[in-house]
């Protein structure tokens, strides 16, 4: 092999003199476009099957523009108000206007809810007054008073301000516990409406707990799997996958049987005189419940990453160090367990993500203190309907996730990581 | 130091046998008797249960029959880490999440020596292998020559007085591994120890042994030097395995004393020495080196007519395939010396060898 | 010629035969409910009118009903909800407006407009049933059952845990009830902050006492497993659970919190004409009559009352003593206020589930 010839400034040439670097640039840059290129199809798919419904509803947190749309008129008004003057007849003539058009189009309901999350009680106002809405005359200020009194009321105006604006942070600041003011301000809402923060702890703790019950249970098993001869192992491994063949309501329905006051292991455990007929223990619809639910449900994919890492092990490290004089427990904790690591790390980060946004299992055992944040989600979802409030709290979710994620990077290395 | 018991490294195989599934006996019957710093070679093809063997000594496998002795004392029961064995892998073993400085300490670690002492024995250990600059570098970064080096240095940094080597040299290029044989050679010669060697190649184990246990079939068939083994093989199948080897059979006629007289299938009556042929009446395998055969010359009493059929120009030396008793792949290698016999494809010449050349073994 | 016409005409019949069949998807809450409403309602309209109904479970609300409208994209066609909900709905333009004067009049030749529970018949939304919220126990394992719904809040004369709806609807004011508030004034006194302080602090006596339930199916389930001591529950359920599986259930009917259900039309319902259709037949008064056979939910028209017979299975058992609407029930009975639900569900619900969770 000679050296490439280099030009007067002791730079590579290529054969046809232009710079060696410039000559590998391009012919790289050909192949990685042609790569690009094939990955196309897929990349696009990610990214409008993945990315942007995610996008779309991230923002729905932050932006919600039922108001401006349908009283289009009064949010111009509101606009400009500053929140302490009394509002003036210009902002009363432009919502009777805007009552009467949201009547019209039957979207008053819709207003009324946007509205009534702010303040309590402006619903059934709003829909009242749309009803004769049409009847009013100037001055408007004493005809809509005179529909209802509240009317008149200045918290009722800073609602309808808060309500106005389209993009705020109004339901980020609600997914923490915080009010967001007519005036731009931020405040802690009264401690007896407090409750997400809170439940985003819980959340947090109950999957790092499950995460480590996992790993605990987890790690036995995959070294055992590991170990055995294939026959053995590939039928053990169908045993622990099996519960994948079962829906997961039905493994979370046989914990109930399993667990419940008058279940199976409360009957053992009075038969065994650990708990008396009246005293039983309760291990379900609670914390406890949630946790040895989620664990059982999660160790799967704990232990399959783990297996598939152990198995990439030849024992002949482990009988290295025993050759060298380490006893059983050296050899395993210097040189076996540091190269499962990245099983753990695999199966960790794996299962605490799951975990985070587990759903169904603590909706059904979890009772009250085992309910976690995707609960709420749900109920925001499904029963409330406060989709943008469920939005900003997926998106709190979300950061908290991905910080972690950061995190652990920055500690454990996401290459230190094999998924199999 | 961590009481180990690997004593003076003098090993002993008494009767051992050894069954995996219960139904195959892998080692049948092994008695061998290893002497302190002797290097020996367990030699065998694959499957022949080498490296069987080495884990029992190692204490990886139990024995199922018969007694292994280290230093005179039977190890049946006691854990490998106890045993004070040296050890190379095949794939060297080495512990990839640490350094190579971090993989020597570790024999030096459990055996809870002191840092200083640590150190110094590791720098002698990689001096020793020619690695005392690679001492922060991890295996991942390292050649496989070089690896091999490190694993060697593991092997030996805690003064085990047995090293047990299985196939060391098996994943390095061909003039890596003559290399390497020399420097393991002068390393177990310069420390004294004794070495337990495994590979299932036979210029190898000549190199480097001072005794060759040739192993098929779970038995060891022949435990000699190498030079014994080249030259006195005791079977067919050492014959075989060991170096090149031609063969004519036939039937035992008569015995006197070392002298056996062979029919051979083809009729032909000649003379061979006696070593493992057995009675009269008896198949029998005459093995003779290509290189003890000489072509052309007068007729003797070992000497018949051959058909060339193949010339192979190896430049110091003439490959010639010939037919010689119904045999076609009977070699001879004419040497390429002056004056040397000029042979043609398709001539028919005569070759002959000397009597004690000519082994009557098995068959 | 004659044959091959024959054969076209017969093609014919059965393409228009089979445009004109509707197969209509009808969404009720599930169970014995449902089957109630299969065997008065479903079964002689598609006797009748030779279409097709085909039934859905869900547990109530408006999202479905609302992702449905929003993405465009309606597949179903009648949805059986409660009273706060038709509003709702209604408000937010997710239903059709339902004209009442498709609504034969009663058997007794009343009006539509007069049969009706008056008042329940609002722009969006034609009511079925009323149905309640009670409480009940098992009466094989509490001899001297309650009797009021103080003693269900009372755990020292009657002790075990409770089983209770997880949200703040029917418990509050069950609440205020067992805190002494006489029926009429229970929404004037839980429209205070005071009000609301005193029911939740009401709840907080059982709180540690109390196994929260979500879906309807639950409770019977509860008291049938021993979980519970006493739960609040539908009355139907219970119902169920003592005539058709012979459950040694007793209902209190102390303050039960009285609603109806309602059939809604989703804006934009590919089967829009007949699901109107099934709407008049099935709130006729004989179908709602029919229906109480099969489960103890009043009709919502005055003329089924004097209709309504025996349990379907059981013919001694008569089901006018197992309405909620029957006059040795209904004294103390407190009817849902939908509007200040629909005004103050927010706020409660951030309380409520704030106030469990803590
Ligand atoms: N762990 C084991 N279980 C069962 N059979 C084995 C095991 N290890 C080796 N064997 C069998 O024992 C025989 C000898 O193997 P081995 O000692 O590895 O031979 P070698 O090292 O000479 O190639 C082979 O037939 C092999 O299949
Ligand atoms: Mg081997």
């Amino acid at each position: 092999m000679t050296d490439a010839t280099t030009d007067t400034n002791g730079m590579a040439l290529a054969a046809d003199g232009t710079p060696l670097k410039k000559r590998l640039g391009q012919a790289l840059f050909r192949s990685k476009m042609r790569a690009l290129g094939l990955a196309t199809p897929l990349l696009l798919l990610i990214f409008f099957c993945f990315l942007v419904p995610i996008i779309i509803f991230l923002i729905r947190g932050v932006h919600n523009d039922t108001f401006e749309v349908h009283m289009p008129a009064v949010s111009v008004e509101l606009a400009q108000w500053d929140t302490t003057s009394e509002p003036t007849e210009a902002m009363y003539a432009a919502l009777a206007a805007d009552l009467v058009l949201a009547k019209e189009t039957k979207t008053i309901g819709k207003v009324a809810s946007r509205v009534n999350r702010e303040l309590s009680g402006t619903r059934s106002l709003f829909t009242k007054s749309a009803r004769k809405a049409k009847k009013l005359e100037a001055p408007y200020k004493d005809a809509l008073i005179g529909v209802s009194k509240k009317w008149a009321d200045i918290e009722v105006w800073k609602a309808l301000k808060v309500s106005a604006k389209s993009w705020t942070p109004a339901y980020l600041a609600s997914a923490v516990d915080l009010k967001y003011n007519a005036d731009g301000s931020f405040e802690r809402k009264s401690e007896e409406r407090r409750i997400h923060l809170q439940l985003f702890v819980r959340t947090l703790e109950i999957s790092v707990i499950v995460t480590v019950m996992g790993l605990l249970l987890g790690y036995p098993v995959a070294f055992l799997l590991s170990t055995l001869p294939a026959r053995t192992s590939n039928l053990l491994l169908i045993l622990v996958l099996l519960p994948f063949w079962t829906s997961l309501l039905v493994r979370t329905t046989a914990w109930i049987a399993m667990l419940q006051s008058q279940g199976v292991l409360n009957d053992l455990f009075v038969i065994f005189g650990l708990a008396t007929d009246e005293d039983r223990f309760s291990l379900i619809y609670n914390k406890t419940g949630t946790l040895i639910a989620m664990t059982h449900i999660l160790l799967p994919f704990m232990i399959l990453p783990l297996y598939s890492v152990m198995k990439t092990i030849p024992p002949t490290y482990v009988r290295a160090a025993k050759s060298m004089g380490a006893t059983d427990w050296t050899a395993f904790w210097r040189v076996y367990f540091p190269q499962s690591i990245p099983g753990i790390g695999a199966g960790g980060i794996l299962v605490f993500i799951l975990a985070i946004s587990f759903y169904i299992t603590p909706a059904l055992v979890g009772g009250e203190d085992g309910t976690m944040i995707s609960n709420f989600i749900d109920f925001h979802m499904r029963k409330s309907l406060n989709w943008s409030l469920a939005a900003a709290m997926g998106g709190v979710l979300l950061t908290i996730v991905l910080f972690l994620y950061y995190i652990y990077d920055k500690v454990v290395g996401i290459d230190n990581m094999k998924l199999g | 130091m961590a009481a180990t018991i690997s004593g003076d490294g003098s090993v002993v195989f008494d009767r051992v046998q050894k069954s995996y599934d219960g139904e195959v006996l892998v080692v049948k019957d092994l008695n061998l008797k290893i002497d302190k710093g002797e290097f020996v070679t367990m030699l065998g093809p694959s499957g022949s249960g080498k490296s069987t063997c080495l884990m029992m000594l190692a204490g990886f496998e139990t024995a199922t029959h018969g007694d292994i002795l280290l230093g005179g004392r039977p190890i049946n029961n006691i854990p490998p880490h106890k045993r004070g064995i040296g050890m190379v892998f095949q794939n060297y073993a080495l512990f990839p999440h640490m350094t190579v400085g971090e993989n020597l300490s570790f024999p030096l670690e459990v055996r809870k020596m002191g840092k200083d002492e640590r150190e110094a024995k590791v720098k002698r250990a990689l001096d020793m292998v020619q690695m005392g600059d690679f001492i922060d570098r991890r295996p991942a970064q390292l050649s496989g020559g070089q690896q091999q080096r490190i694993a060697l240095a593991r092997a030996l940094v805690f003064d085990a007085e047995l090293v047990l080597m299985d196939e060391p040299l098996g994943a390095l290029d061909k003039q890596l591994r003559e290399h390497m044989q020399y420097e393991i050679k002068h390393i177990h010669e310069n420390l004294g120890i004794t070495v337990v060697y495994v590979t299932h190649d036979q210029s190898e184990a000549l190199t480097m042994s001072d005794r060759v246990a040739v192993f098929d079939d779970g038995i060891i068939q022949q435990l000699s030097t190498p030079e014994a083994l080249y030259e006195r093989p005791e079977n067919a199948f050492v014959a075989q395995f060991i170096g090149e080897n031609n063969t004519l059979s036939g039937v035992v006629q008569a015995i006197k004393g070392d002298a056996a007289t062979i029919k051979l299938d083809d009729g032909t009556v000649t003379e061979a020495l006696a070593v493992k042929c057995g009675d009269v009446g008896n198949r029998t395998t005459l093995s003779i080196r290509p290189e003890r055969v000489t072509v052309g010359g007068n007729k003797t009493k070992n000497s018949t007519d051959a058909k060339v059929l193949e010339l192979i120009y190896l430049g110091d030396h003439i490959r010639c395939r010939m037919n010689v008793h119904g045999n076609e792949d009977f070699i001879v290698k004419v040497p390429n010396s002056a004056g040397h016999t000029h042979l043609q494809a398709g001539e028919t010449t005569t070759v002959s060898w000397g009597k004690e050349d000519c082994r009557a073994l098995d068959a | 010629m004659i044959k091959s016409l024959l054969l076209g005409a017969a093609a014919g019949a059965i393409v228009a035969s089979s445009a004109m069949a509707a197969e209509i998807t009808v969404v009720s809450w599930g169970g014995a409910y449902t089957k109630s409403q299969i065997e008065a309602y479903h079964k002689p309209w598609m006797a009748k009118t030779g279409n097709k109904v085909i039934s859905e479970d869900y547990s109530g609300g408006l999202a479905e009903v609302k992702s449905q409208v929003e993405a465009g994209n309606v597949t179903w066609d009648l949805i059986d909800v409660e009273l706060s909900d038709a509003i709702r709905g209604c408000d937010e333009g997710l239903l059709e407006t339902i004209d009442p004067s498709i609504l034969p009049a009663g058997a007794d030749g009343t009006a539509a407009m007069d049969d009706f529970i008056s008042g329940s018949i609002t722009e969006c939304a034609i009511p079925t049933i009323v149905w309640s919220t009670i409480f009940a126990y098992d009466t094989s394992k509490i001899a001297d059952g309650p009797t009021t719904i103080g003693d269900f809040f009372d755990t020292s004369k009657f002790p075990g845990k409770r089983g209770m709806r997880k949200g703040p609807k029917s418990n509050l004011e069950m609440a205020l009830a067992a805190d002494g508030v006489a029926a009429a004034d229970i929404y004037d006194v839980l429209g205070t902050p005071e009000g609301v302080d005193r029911a939740f602090a009401k709840l907080d006596t059982i709180k540690a006492d109390t196994v929260w339930w979500e879906a309807g199916a639950q409770p019977p389930q509860l008291l049938a497993d021993g979980e519970v001591a006493m739960t609040t529950a539908y009355n139907g359920r219970i119902f169920n659970a003592v005539a058709a599986e012979d459950k040694p259930f007793g209902i209190v009917w102390d303050s039960q919190v009285f609603d109806l259900d309602l059939w809604v039309i989703p804006k934009g319902a590919p089967n829009k004409e007949a699901a109107m259709d099934f709407v008049a037949f099935s709130t006729a008064t004989e179908q709602l009559a029919a229906q109480a056979s099969y489960i103890s939910y009043g009709p919502a028209r005055k003329s089924s009352s004097s209709l309504v017979g025996s349990y379907h299975t059981k013919p001694d058992l008569a089901m006018g003593p197992q309405m909620p609407t029957a006059p040795e029930n209904f004294a103390t009975a407190i009817q849902n206020d939908f509007e200040f639900w629909a005004d103050n569900q927010d706020e409660l619900n951030e309380r409520f589930n704030a106030w469990l969770a803590q």
